[in-house]
């Protein structure tokens, strides 16, 4: 009964296929486009710009503020409705905290950062595929960043621990854990967790491991987004 | 951002433009792709130049409005994603986003591009409705006309999902062959006066600068589906015979597109 064989063939620690591309919304300063499996995200960074409300304003730091979205035709089921939800603010939230830590807007007094991720099709793993999304296009935008940061979700399908959950195993009919997790390059923190479902502590630490791992993974992927871009620049 | 108004205008006289094309010219490179989103009935991402917008089709089993019993229904909606251009914020749409998602759903709700009574179920009780989603990801000028095009690539690439016989639910994630009910297809274009010169797909430093535009829906025999005045400034009937005729050629020449993304679907 245990879970021997994923959904769709892939190896306990295996992502889905990953393709990542910067650069790729003219109008924004910094972009990205992530593919993981079936779930696509894209990332526009626009900043540092000033900032309205001016009561919003920091006089000693400018500020990153973070909007996810999911486009009205991207739910496996009936149309969505535009607009916010409890679901996106709480994800803007995380995906904003996740990223924060990293970047140094301090000489940007009074200014904001703003990151847009829109996705237009999703197989789970969205807030992921956002962070290493928004990550490169962060980047790309040169905000002064002290890591890359790359985000991979983990879990536990009936009893075994695997890597980048798609939307089957998150549903599958067995007791599952989904963690998505967003991890620092150099130094290996961790900036975002969460977690539900159920699983032990020994479990938990395998996952974990496992997202140390795959988000190297993902790291690669990052950076060749960007050499990608940057190298073309060089030869015109 | 810098609108170089004046230049534009004195170019245009001439018949010129920044970017060096033809006042008739459309940006290249034009790519229409399907099938971009697999949540999706339909969908379609138009590039034309740098301006990149998205169309999805939702299909949903609703109650037909009371006074069309026997029919199924459309509805499109248009958001201008902050993601698209440093000009949106978040929030609700705009007056910009809902012309541009009325001016979209007139040309095809009015040219009755869609076989409304082929998509009744069950009279007065169950029809489908069908919905089209139209977001930005990069506004570099021409919305509409982008709008229209991968609004009915979507529509032609859309399949219906399978029905469960028995309970009726819907399961969106098995999609049939079956196509809509597609009866005509109309596309929108929209000319641009720019002072006393006639032009197209403007970019977004020439929409800062006309003084009239027209969108003009127009179907694959010619006949017009809906028309949109916009712009400060007054047109003559003279100039919009013009307009006419420069929207129906430049809609022979889009729909040549449209065909090229469907077949290879």
């Amino acid at each position: 009964m245990a879970y021997t064989e994923r959904v769709d063939g892939r190896k306990f620690d295996e992502l889905r296929p990953m393709e990542a591309k910067a650069g790729v919304i003219p109008n924004a300063d910094g972009s990205a486009l992530v593919k993981a499996g079936k779930t696509t995200a894209y990332a526009a960074v626009y900043g540092p710009r000033e900032l309205f409300p001016r009561f919003k304003q920091n006089p000693k730091t400018g500020i990153v503020r973070c909007h996810y979205g999911m486009m009205p035709f991207s739910g496996s089921g009936e149309r969505i409705r535009p607009g916010n939800s409890r679901r996106s603010q709480e994800i803007a939230m995380v995906i904003e905290k996740s990223l924060n830590a990293m970047i140094d807007l301090s000489a940007f007094p009074n200014a904001v950062v703003d990151i847009y991720v829109d996705l237009p099709q999703t197989d789970a793993g969205t807030r992921c595929a956002a962070i290493s999304a928004a990550s490169i296009a962060l980047a790309d935008a040169g905000i002064p960043m002290k890591d890359m940061i790359s985000s991979v979700a983990v879990g536990e399908v009936d009893g075994t621990v695997v890597a980048d959950l798609c939307y089957d195993e998150e549903a599958y009919d067995a007791i599952v854990s989904d963690i998505p997790v967003a991890m620092t390059h150099n130094t290996k923190e961790i900036t975002l967790l969460q977690m539900d479902g159920e699983i032990s502590k020994e479990d938990l630490m395998k996952a974990l491991e496992m997202a140390s791992v795959a988000t190297d993974k993902v790291y690669e992927l990052q950076m060749k987004a960007l050499k990608d871009k940057f190298a073309v620049r060089l030869e015109k | 951002m810098i609108s170089n108004k004046e230049a534009i205008s004195t170019l245009a006289k001439v018949g010129k433009r920044l970017d060096g094309r033809g006042l008739l010219d459309y940006r290249q490179p034009i790519q229409l792709e399907t099938n971009i989103s697999w949540t999706a009935e339909g969908s379609a991402k138009v590039q034309i130049g740098e301006t990149v917008v998205m169309a999805g089709v939702k299909l949903a089993i609703e109650k037909p409005y009371n006074d069309t019993s026997d029919q199924g229904g459309i509805m499109i909606n248009a958001e201008l994603l902050p993601l698209s251009s440093p000009e949106y914020e978040s929030g609700p749409p705009g007056i910009k986003a809902v012309e541009l998602a009325r001016v979209t759903d007139r040309g095809i709700r009015e040219a009755k591009a869609i076989d409304m009574k082929k998509l009744c179920i069950t009279p007065g009780e169950k029809a489908w409705f069908v919905i089209i989603d139209i977001v930005t990801i990069n506004d570099a000028g021409n919305l509409f006309d982008a709008a229209s095009l991968a609004a009915l690539t979507a529509l032609k690439a859309a399949r219906f999902p399978e029905v469960d016989p028995e309970t009726g639910a819907i399961n969106y994630k098995k999609k049939t062959d079956q196509p809509l009910p597609i009866l005509k297809e109309p596309l929108a274009v929209t000319v641009y006066k720019i002072n006393g010169q006639l032009l197209v797909d403007p970019t977004t430093q020439e929409e800062h600068a006309y003084d009239a535009r027209l969108t003009i829906a127009s179907d694959e025999k010619g006949t017009i589906s809906a028309m949109q005045k916009g712009g400060e400034m007054p047109l003559t009937i003279e100039e919009v015979g013009k307009m006419v005729d420069i929207a129906l050629e430049k809609a022979k020449f889009l729909r040549t597109e449209v065909d090229k993304a469907v077949k290879g679907n």
